[in-house]
């Protein structure tokens, strides 16, 4: 086909063949149709320079592409500019509109039809649309936009047929003659009224890519274009009734904190019952015990012992007790794999259902007090699963100031579910109030540093902004294709990292370092936490598997308030040796090593204070060292509070005057 | 007055939204400067969510505190 800017990803397409991209708003129901028109054969493959994949397969001759879920299509995340390049290469797009949210999807329908590409519509949900009173007029609709509109009840599979049949009728829609005029102008200058929108509404990356000055006209480009469809859906929808369903009045609840609260409180248990009982217990138990310690690991061992002996140099490399064949394959595949895809299940099942721009909305308030807006509840929820992992999902943020806060408190402060396991397991049996001095006090960390980070960085946060879809019941089919997409992705970015992580520690293990770091950290153990020298060994060991540094405090007998001054040590220190790497991927090596020392520092500095506070009080009284954790979290944290409130005042009084 | 103001039930016209970016996106959704909006919810301290039709959009305070209403 004649697109000479095959930009980013190269999709083969038949000679004959019509590259047929699908594009739609998040949630739309986009992938059921991806799913009808390619059948079974489709190829995932990762676009480059992102995190996202794109898949594509065969309808006859012709391509379908399937793009991420948008809202408009220019440069605000990557999700954006990857929709963009592929509508951009398209030969014809099939639009997918919810039919209860038209004046929402509509903008982009107009957006892609300004781009001048032939378009047919899936006006889909429109059951749901009629269920909530709509009257939808497709006739109008079609004329209005000058493009073919199909109604259709995607997951019913009603109307799929007629779009895949109306594929040959697409065509260029309408666009107003002001906008037509600016477009032809540049279309001289660059040959593609695609690429000509996109310069004109100011787009930076198509416009370097014809060395052309980005436009100044998005404001009113946009402008024009959000009348338009207004005018569009007063004219095609009646409202019969409008009287407030069960999705109103329950997705209201939602965001009410007297409701929301509880209501999340249920969510995150049944998680909790789910993962950390289920998963966490049955499934693992099979997975890592049975099947990598009791079946790999053995074969493995058996193999590559026949070319070299286990205790030789490369053998501890490779096939020793951190081997890069056994503790790493075992760890990712057996542990963390089960317990991530458990996270991605119920993440998507949120997101699905709509759940999760709700879930953002009520926790906004707790999380912009550090400096974050609420979705950064996201990767909060995954390091439970996987720091690692969150760590990488940290990029869906908006600013480099929530990143750099989120990725250095998911260090800090978040225990993954390996290590999650046997601390509950140590905690337990010691009761109640040591149970609240370890969540008081880690809990106290994540307050007190995020605050403190947020008073002192540079720069600004971005603010919560965010669509709140209708609720609705989760789509299995779509829940579990996202659970599989996220999880397979993990597995990708992580293996190397977790991989060359125990590397590095098997070579530690051959040079003898390891041993010296443990006796470089025994009189900070002994003197500083008042812990058995043996402790040392258990945190150096938590570097190497967070779980292994818990598990290694379980052999030695400490009494209760030991214990926890060890977990809380353990907890705040540093993360895995795959988080760390991931650390210094994501940023500078100067800001990830800043971060690795600081929450050294802090993870002694905290474990320390609090084992001084709790011999003060006689060795075995937890009430009054909680009492004295959350007085003095809460005098720092009002001491920021005065400071940002000081800063914001001189902030707006610069602005009132530089008026 | 500002977006942070308005109470619960309460309809207001949008008169400006200073950032440029943040206008963009408002535009996407349906939230335009001069369109007329409900006030579906206000969290305590927290977001204000707005609803125009059947579009529901939730705004952190701060950004709400910065856009004028009437």
């Amino acid at each position: 086909m004649g697109h000479c800017h095959s930009i980013g990803m190269h999709i083969e397409v038949p000679e004959n063949g019509k590259k047929i991209v699908l594009v739609g708003n998040p949630n739309a129901g986009k992938s059921v149709f991806f799913n009808y028109l390619t059948g079974m054969y489709v190829d995932v493959s990762n676009y480059p320079g992102t995190t996202l994949e794109i898949s594509h397969g065969r309808l006859g001759e012709d391509v379908v592409v399937d793009t991420p879920g948008v809202y408009g299509i220019s440069s605000f995340n990557d999700e954006e500019r990857v929709a963009r390049d592929v509508i951009l290469a398209a030969d014809v797009v099939i639009n997918v509109v919810n039919a209860v949210q038209l004046e929402r999807d509509l903008f982009l329908t107009q957006q892609v039809i300004d781009t001048g590409v032939p378009v047919v519509v899936a006006l889909n949900m429109v059951d749901e649309a009629e269920k909530q009173g709509m009257e939808i007029d497709v006739d109008l609709l079609t004329d209005l936009l000058g493009v073919p509109v199909i109604p259709t009840v995607a997951i019913k599979k009603n109307g799929l047929d007629k779009v895949r049949n109306s594929v040959s009728d697409a065509r260029p829609g309408l666009v107003e003659a002001k906008l037509q005029k600016q477009l032809d102008v540049m279309l001289n200058r660059v040959g593609n009224q695609g690429e000509a929108l996109l310069i004109l509404e100011g787009d930076p990356a198509v416009s370097e890519r014809h060395a052309v000055e980005p436009g100044e006209l998005r404001e009113e480009i946009y402008r024009q274009r959000r009348e338009r469809v207004n005018d569009i859906v007063q004219h095609i929808i009646k409202e019969i009734n409008t009287k407030t369903n069960l999705a109103t009045s329950l997705g209201q609840m939602m965001v009410r904190p007297a409701t929301g609260i509880p209501i999340l409180a249920i969510a995150l248990y049944l998680m909790y019952k789910v993962i950390g009982v289920f998963i966490a217990g049955t499934v693992v138990g099979v997975t890592e015990e049975t099947i990598m310690l009791g079946k790999y690991e053995p074969a493995v061992r058996g193999f590559v012992g026949q070319f070299m002996a286990e205790e030789s140099a490369l053998g501890t490399i490779l096939i020793g007790e951190f081997g890069v064949l056994t503790m790493t394959v075992t760890y990712v595949l057996g542990l963390l794999m089960p317990l991530v895809a458990g996270f991605y299940f119920f993440l998507s099942l949120f997101e699905d259902s709509g759940y999760l721009p709700r879930i953002a909305t009520l926790v906004d308030r707790v999380l912009s007090s550090i400096g974050l807006n609420g979705r950064a509840i996201i990767p909060m929820i995954l390091g439970f699963g996987c720091v690692t992992m969150a760590t990488i999902v940290t990029r869906m943020l908006g600013s480099e100031r929530e990143r750099r806060i989120t990725i250095f408190l998911l260090g800090l402060t978040i225990p993954c579910s390996a290590q999650l396991g046997v601390i509950l397991g140590l905690l337990a049996p010691l009761g109640g109030q040591y149970v609240l001095l370890y969540i008081t006090a880690v809990f106290s960390v994540l307050v007190v540093v995020g605050t403190l980070m947020h008073t002192t960085l540079s720069g600004k946060s971005t603010d919560l902004l965010i669509d709140l879809p209708p609720l609705r019941l989760p789509r299995v089919d779509n829940v579990v294709k996202k659970t599989a997409t996220k999880s397979y992705q993990f597995l990708k970015e992580a293996f190397p990292l977790f991989a060359f992580g125990a590397f590095l520690i098997s070579t530690f293990q051959v040079t003898g370092i390891l041993k010296a770091l443990q006796n470089l950290l025994a009189p900070l153990t002994v003197g500083w936490l008042q812990l058995p020298a043996e402790a040392s060994t258990a945190f150096v060991m938590g570097i190497v598997r967070r779980d292994f540094g818990a598990a290694g405090l379980a052999d030695l007998s400490m009494g209760a308030m030991a214990t926890v001054v060890a977990l809380i040590t353990i907890t705040l220190f540093v993360p895995c040796i795959a988080a760390i790497m991931v650390l210094f991927k994501e940023r500078s090596k100067k800001e990830a090593a800043l971060m690795w020392t600081g929450s050294l520092t802090i993870a002694f500095l905290v474990g320390g204070l609090v084992a001084k506070l709790a011999t003060a009080f006689g060795g075995n009284q937890p009430l009054p060292v909680i009492a004295v954790v959350l007085a003095s979290s809460l005098s720092i944290i009002f001491g920021c509070r005065i400071i940002n409130r000081n800063k914001a005042i001189k902030n707006s009084s610069v602005v009132a005057v530089g008026k | 007055m500002t977006l942070d103001t308005v109470k619960r039930g309460q309809a207001c016209r949008i008169v400006s939204i200073p950032d440029s970016g943040i206008r963009a996106q408002a535009i996407r959704f349906g939230i335009a400067e001069g369109e007329m909006v409900t006030c579906d919810e206000v969290i305590p301290a927290g977001p204000i969510v707005l609803r125009k039709k059947h579009q529901q959009i939730a705004l952190g305070r701060k950004l709400a505190a910065s856009i004028v209403v009437e």
